[in-house]
């Protein structure tokens, strides 16, 4: 647990760390995501250790949003004025998505 | 004893303890809920808590960053598991591999369209810019589209409800329409799920069935990536 954790701490510190030096428009989380993903693969297998931590983590994903979501209320004044581009964007946009992703994947299976 | 209590108050309010507290008291109250509607998406826990929390913020009348103080431990994590999606990313390696063209074709105009959907209907009917850039990576798991919002002078907190409600939206909305699509095939529904509605429609597949979910995760995984290398470049050709 603690030396998965550790693990994952040290690709994130690195992921920033590029994006600092590198000037990359991407965050460094995201770099560090990739950079595990490719060790995985030169590695052939995940650890056990470093499985069963990322599943622990990741099954409490959604109460990781919960402070940043809370901020909601610094947001209050411009959901008001502009709640219906956001709904109609929001709503309209994630069907077309799904329909669209849908779609192109199946004509390319055939 | 009302004076005793105030001076408990002013000691409590103070120190990070009461933020972190109450965002996991909300966070499994809410949990509860949602596991006893069976799990019904319009109950979404992370919504649930979010309101609860802000109600309570409200009453007491406590400022977002005394509140934050405590809460950013649970925050901080954030960053390690976006790291941790690479795991179960690298577990579907070789459905990945066996599907790469259907997989990445999707995943492209899957990807652009969540984007350039977005911020295009959005424009149209007068949203700000900086309402439309936390628009943007509406779709992509929070971590990541925080990330994302925050790099590129979007409001990571408004992007965090604006996500989450996306995820609602499309568990909701995904199986009429894909019905309409006369889409069966799980595996399609599945990754479409995952690529417009993340980490909440990921969880609504698994409910279906194992396929349609693992195929979801993949899809939350490969777009969450995919949006925050392209992401840079839309907001560039736009005239960032």
């Amino acid at each position: 647990m603690l030396a998965a954790l550790t693990l994952l701490l040290v690709y994130q510190l690195v992921g920033e760390v590029l994006v600092q030096l590198l000037g990359l428009p991407v965050p460094g989380p995201v770099v560090g995501m990739l950079l595990l993903f490719v060790s995985l693969i030169l590695r052939g297998r995940a650890p056990q250790r470093l499985r069963a931590t990322s599943n622990a983590l990741l099954s409490h994903l959604s109460l990781l949003f919960v402070p940043a979501g809370v901020g909601v209320m610094l947001h209050f004044e411009r959901l008001g004025a502009e709640w219906l581009p956001i709904v109609v964007a929001l709503v309209a946009s994630t069907v077309i998505t799904i329909g669209v992703a849908a779609l192109v994947m199946r004509a390319l299976q055939r | 004893m009302s004076g005793k209590f105030s001076e408990i108050w002013v000691y409590l309010s103070a120190s990070p303890l009461l933020g972190l507290t109450v965002t996991l008291l909300a966070y499994q109250a809410a949990y509860w809920i949602y596991a006893r509607a069976k799990m019904n998406p319009l109950l979404n826990p992370v919504a649930l808590s979010v309101a609860m929390l802000v109600a309570l913020l409200w009453f007491t009348g406590t400022p977002y960053p005394t509140y934050f103080e405590g809460a950013q431990f649970v925050h901080f994590l954030l960053g390690p598991a976006t790291v941790a999606l690479a795991v179960p990313l690298y577990a579907n390696l070789d459905t990945l591999k066996r599907n790469l063209l259907p997989l990445g074709g999707a995943l492209l105009a899957g990807s652009v369209t969540a984007v350039l959907s977005a911020v295009a209907i959005g424009w149209a009917l007068g949203a700000s810019r900086e309402t439309l850039l936390s628009l943007a990576p509406k779709s992509v798991t929070t971590p990541i589209a925080m990330g994302i919002a925050e790099k590129l002078g979007g409001l990571p907190s408004l992007t965090a409800v604006l996500v989450v409600t996306t995820g609602i939206v499309g568990a909701v909305l995904a199986r009429g329409t894909l019905n309409l699509l006369r889409v069966e095939d799980p595996a399609v529904r599945g990754f479409a799920v995952g690529i417009a509605a993340h980490g909440i429609g990921t969880a609504r597949a698994f409910q279906v069935s194992e396929t349609m979910g693992a195929f979801a995760g993949l899809g939350m995984g490969l777009n969450g990536m995919a949006t925050a290398f392209l992401f840079p470049v839309l907001v560039t050709l736009w005239g960032g």
